[in-house]
């Protein structure tokens, strides 16, 4: 009781938490501005967005240069390379989900401001979640990150679906919490500390504790609700669908990042010392996960519910390098970070395709994008390019990250990975048979009703568009630029 | 020897032109017709005059090393460089690549199949084209990799768009087996790259081909070895397509447009060959002669049971594909030997069943486009009523059953009769057994093709088309055969062209895997 009354003002490093404050500060502007100006002011709603976002990355480069490392709070918030990639990951999905809504948020005449704050509020959840380093300040950034999100979902609220979606995402994410806290609870009684570092120390020594074992998959399970892993995905495609289609690319590219950057921090930092439990909890998820995801895939006839699905799946794949997180601890977080930078622009990517043809077919059936080629080759190739970026083809960015994916399975060794990477194989070739349907329609198929005028791709898509297919493609090409980051952020991830 | 000046950009602007191409025409306008198959002819003609420069700076005493290197970062978090070379195996790979490509496009130049669209068809076949010439030049796994994937899509959308009534099925299974196969061989890939060892033992992580060439295998256990080799196996052998994997490419081959097939029996199909011979057998000796026996029995059944196909089919484009399996089941049957005879036959073999092949397709394409049909029965008197073409295929069908003289021989009997005496270590009654099997084979297809050029040359042309006016050779064709039948005769009569180039190249690799076998 002591430490809590000899209380003293913790020492604030302005500097680590300038990236945080700033976009505070612009969620603020622009309910303020909101109250001030009102209806006049909606235009410059997602201008002010976005410009909190870049502006938000100014702090991360000076940070990134400076290039110390900065820990507070008794080592529970820490600002490294590891959570500056994050960040600006995080920021750039951001500001391209922030391209995607400004017409589809403005032509719904839905609550503007309130959407763009509700946005950066959940984007301020996910760059704490990257420096959380304790399990309060995980759980703390887990809801600030959720909550927004489950409004989000909710947002068209006339629609009877997009109101099933919010309910369903709400009701599943607070029982995963619940979960979750009950695990954190147990690991706490046990180890008597919060911080991951404290914990590592003391869950791997001694021996075998079935309430570690059984705090620890508590802990693991709450977040593979988060990162929709298959058993406990059932929530992801219903809220996919229904949720407005930004949020949804919100959903599922910033949000289930958030969920992987924190299990990547619980599992190769603090419970790496018992691979016993994790390496096959993984083993098995991922390998159900991309496995149940891809097959379910096949049977969709819904874009939106085939990419919530082929998420799945991906998220499957992110899985796999848990699977060996403490044979090629090094190899395996580079694989994550990489696939995860890819993913982000793949999958926005084709997000925003399927946006940019929805304003025109009003239609999210597979089917309506017979003829794409035809009559809009622009969006039929930009979407070839992100799909096959997905089944991880090259020249496309995603077979980088596949590879990565291999390569830690493989540095790891032995039979049970070497089964895992054939696991893998088997499931990239089912992906591609229904990317292949969705090609198949815009490339082999005749124009469905005869309406051959072409699509406009308003501004705002054709930047977010003309953003995510370069990345999508250097990747690609240039793998190096991410790997770079991977490397980067290994160092400083095991290096604590 | 180090290229210097304009040396160092060949194999790279070979290779990279006709992406370049590919680049500029979808900056062009779909209207411009006229300047977009300029374009796209243009820059496959330049980087086939590249090619050809090579060729004549090609320093064929020393065909084994690799020259015009070029050795460049390019992913250095995994240690993959930008490495490419030309050697004797790689050369005449590279020209067959280079030349068909633009042969396609002119073929194509007047009419683009259905449903059209001259500039989507260009781009793709340009593309196509850098996927294949940067695979014969790869000296590094992972660009090997990329380029080797790289062919897919391209070929996918040519047969999905532009193929025939069953094009969906077709090109998806295509795309799904090979899919698989190269999800296999990236697996190999990495564990060569994590269990490669140098001679003292340390461990070498690279993706460099030519220090996995020269290391062969050593420091990784011969059941390892096994393994490895049978994820190369998958990935190999579903291109070649190797009985039993060997079912997408009938159906691939037929539904796809006339250029399609071409190219996916002149260059695509050797790309899974060109893989056992630089990658598979070199880098893993002991594990390729742990797999010959087998490779060689599937190669066996592959001439028997694509012949008996042959024999069944009514279709003239289709018996044409699995004379394809039989074809490259005499190539793997030579390369199973691991004798420097059988391989040097097999890469013969490659480049001939490329010319003879290609050149079958082209005139089944010609014929289906003036009867609109291929049914072998409705077909007849193609020397009556198209004399010329009807004479060219007769030269084709004669070079695809071997006839001496003509390119298919040098190909198909010295991989008969290298098997009479396979490379060290490898069970001599075993591939004897198979060499007489496979020349039961050669009777076989004899029987097919002299079948099919009766029923489609011979006798009057058939009733429906009496009305009809069968055009004969046109310019366009005549353009885009004339290399074809230059080489099946060049090839047929001065074999040593060929074999004198890829020797030095085939022996290194033998020797070696004899060195490594008898210091067992």
């Amino acid at each position: 009781m002591d430490v809590l009354l000899a209380f003293a003002r913790p020492s604030l490093d302005w500097h680590a938490l300038a990236p945080e404050l700033t976009l505070l500060a612009f969620g603020t502007l622009i309910t303020i501005v909101d109250i001030i100006w009102d209806a006049r002011s909606k235009q410059i709603m997602p201008t002010l967005a976005g410009m909190g976002l870049l502006a938000t990355l100014i702090p991360i480069l000076t940070l990134a240069v400076d290039g110390t490392e900065r820990s507070m709070f008794g080592g529970a918030y820490v600002v490294d390379d590891f959570s500056l990639v994050l960040k600006a990951l995080f920021l750039i999905s951001g500001y391209v989900v922030v391209l995607m809504s400004v017409d589809y948020i403005r032509d719904g005449d839905y609550y503007e401001n309130e959407y763009y704050t509700l946005m950066l509020t959940s984007l301020l959840g996910m760059l704490m979640m990257s420096s959380s380093r304790d399990l309060i300040s995980v759980f703390v950034a887990l809801e600030l990150l959720s909550i927004p999100a489950y409004m989000l979902a909710a947002w068209r609220k006339g629609g009877p679906r997009s109101n099933e979606a919010g309910l369903k995402y709400y009701l599943m994410g607070v029982f995963a919490s619940a979960v979750m806290l009950y695990g954190m609870s147990l690991i706490y009684g046990l180890t008597g500390s919060t911080t991951f570092d404290a914990i590592a120390q003391e869950i791997g020594s001694g021996p075998s504790n079935p309430i570690a074992i059984l705090g620890i998959l508590f802990v693991l399970i709450g977040f593979a609700f988060k990162v929709s892993a298959v058993p406990f995905h059932t929530w992801a495609p219903d809220t996919y669908e229904g949720a407005p289609t930004p949020v949804t690319a919100f959903l599922a590219v910033a949000s289930k990042t958030a969920g992987m950057v924190a299990l990547i921090q619980l599992v190769f930092v603090a419970f790496l010392g018992r691979d016993d439990v994790v390496q096959p909890f993984f083993w098995l998820i991922s390998a159900l996960t991309m496995t149940v995801g891809n097959l379910i895939a096949l049977r969709q006839t819904n874009i939106v519910r085939l990419l919530a699905y082929s998420g799945i799946a991906q998220g499957g794949f992110m899985l796999v390098p848990f699977a060996v997180a403490a044979d090629a601890p090094a190899r395996a977080i580079e694989a994550v970070v990489i696939y995860l930078a890819i993913y982000a622009f793949m999958n926005l990517g084709a997000f925003t395709v399927v946006l940019a043809v929805a304003r025109k077919t009003r239609s999210g059936e597979i089917d309506s994008y017979a003829g794409l080629f035809q009559y809009a080759p622009g969006l039929a190739v930009a979407m070839t390019v992100f799909l096959a970026a997905l089944a991880g083809i090259p020249p496309a960015g995603g077979w980088f990250a596949k590879f990565g994916l291999f390569r830690a399975l493989l540095d790891a060794g032995g039979g049970w990975a070497a089964g895992l990477a054939v696991i893998v194989a088997v499931n990239t070739v089912i992906a591609f048979a229904y990317y292949g349907r969705v090609l198949t329609q815009m490339w082999f198929q005749p124009v469905a009703d005869g309406d051959e005028q072409p699509i406009v791709v308003t501004g705002a898509l054709g930047a977010a568009l003309t953003i995510t297919l370069l990345a999508t493609l250097a990747f690609g090409v240039l793998p190096g630029l991410v790997g770079h980051f991977g490397e980067v952020s290994v160092l400083s991830a095991l290096g604590g | 020897m180090e290229p210097t000046g304009f040396d160092t950009w060949v194999l790279s602007l070979a290779v990279f032109l006709p992406l370049v191409g590919a680049l500029v025409m979808m900056l062009i306008p779909k209207a411009y017709e006229a300047e977009l198959k300029l374009v796209a002819l243009g820059s496959s003609l330049a980087a086939l005059a590249v090619g050809v420069y090579s060729a004549f700076q090609f320093d064929y005493g020393a065909a084994g090393d690799l020259q015009f290197v070029v050795d460049k970062g390019w992913i250095d978090v995994i240690n993959s460089r930008y490495i490419v070379g030309l050697d004797g195996l790689s050369l005449p790979l590279l020209l067959l690549s280079l030349v068909v490509v633009p042969l396609c496009l002119i073929y194509s130049w007047e009419h683009v199949p259905e449903p059209g669209n001259t500039k989507a068809f260009f781009i793709l076949l340009l593309i196509l084209s850098t996927g294949m010439n940067g695979t014969f030049v790869s000296q590094d796994m992972i660009l090997f990799f990329v380029f080797f994937e790289l062919v897919l899509l391209p070929m996918y959308f040519l047969i999905g768009v532009w193929g025939g009534e069953d094009r969906r099925y077709a090109s998806l299974k295509f795309f799904l087996y090979t899919l698989f196969g190269s999800a296999l061989m990236i697996i190999s890939f990495l564990a060569l790259f994590f269990l490669s060892k140098d001679s003292s033992g340390e461990l070498l992580h690279t993706f460099d081909m030519r220090v996995l060439s020269d290391v062969a295998g050593a420091g990784i256990i011969k059941s390892t070895q096994v393994w490895i080799f049978a994820g190369l196996f998958m990935g190999f052998g579903i291109k070649v397509p190797m009985f039993p994997f060997h079912t997408w490419l009938p159906d691939a081959h037929t539904q796809a447009p006339t250029v399609g097939s071409v190219i996916l029996a002149a260059v695509l199909l050797k790309l899974g060959t060109y893989g056992f011979i630089r990658i598979a057998i070199p880098f893993l000796p002991e594990g390729a002669v742990a797999w010959a026996p087998w490779i060689g029995l599937l190669a066996v059944i592959g001439i028997i049971y694509g012949a008996l196909g042959c024999l069944a089919q009514s279709d003239m484009k289709r018996l044409i594909a699995f004379s394809s399996v039989a074809h490259m089941g005499f190539v793997m049957l030579g390369i199973a030997t691991l004798t420097d005879f059988g391989i040097n036959a097999a890469v013969f073999g490659m480049v001939a069943h490329g010319l003879i092949t290609g050149m079958l397709f082209f005139i089944a394409g010609s014929v289906k486009e003036r009867y609109h049909t291929l049914e072998i029965s409705r077909l007849g008197g193609l020397l009556k009523s198209a004399p010329r073409m009807g004479w060219i295929l007769g030269l084709a069908t004669m070079a695809s059953l071997g006839l001496p003289g003509l390119a298919g021989f040098w190909g198909e009997f010295p991989a008969i009769l290298s098997a009479y005496n396979p490379g060290a270590g490898l069970p001599e009654e075993t591939f004897r057994t198979y060499m007489v099997i496979a020349a039961i084979g050669t009777v076989l297809a004899a029987g097919y093709l002299l079948w099919l050029y009766q029923r489609t040359a011979f006798g009057e042309p058939p009733e429906e088309f009496a009305d009809h006016e069968i055009a004969d050779v046109n310019r366009y064709e005549w353009i885009a055969w004339t290399p074809f039948l230059v080489g099946i005769v060049l090839f047929g009569i001065w074999p040593n062209l060929i074999f004198n180039v890829t020797d030095d190249v085939v022996t290194g690799i033998t020797a070696s895997v004899e060195a490594i076998v008898a210091g067992r």
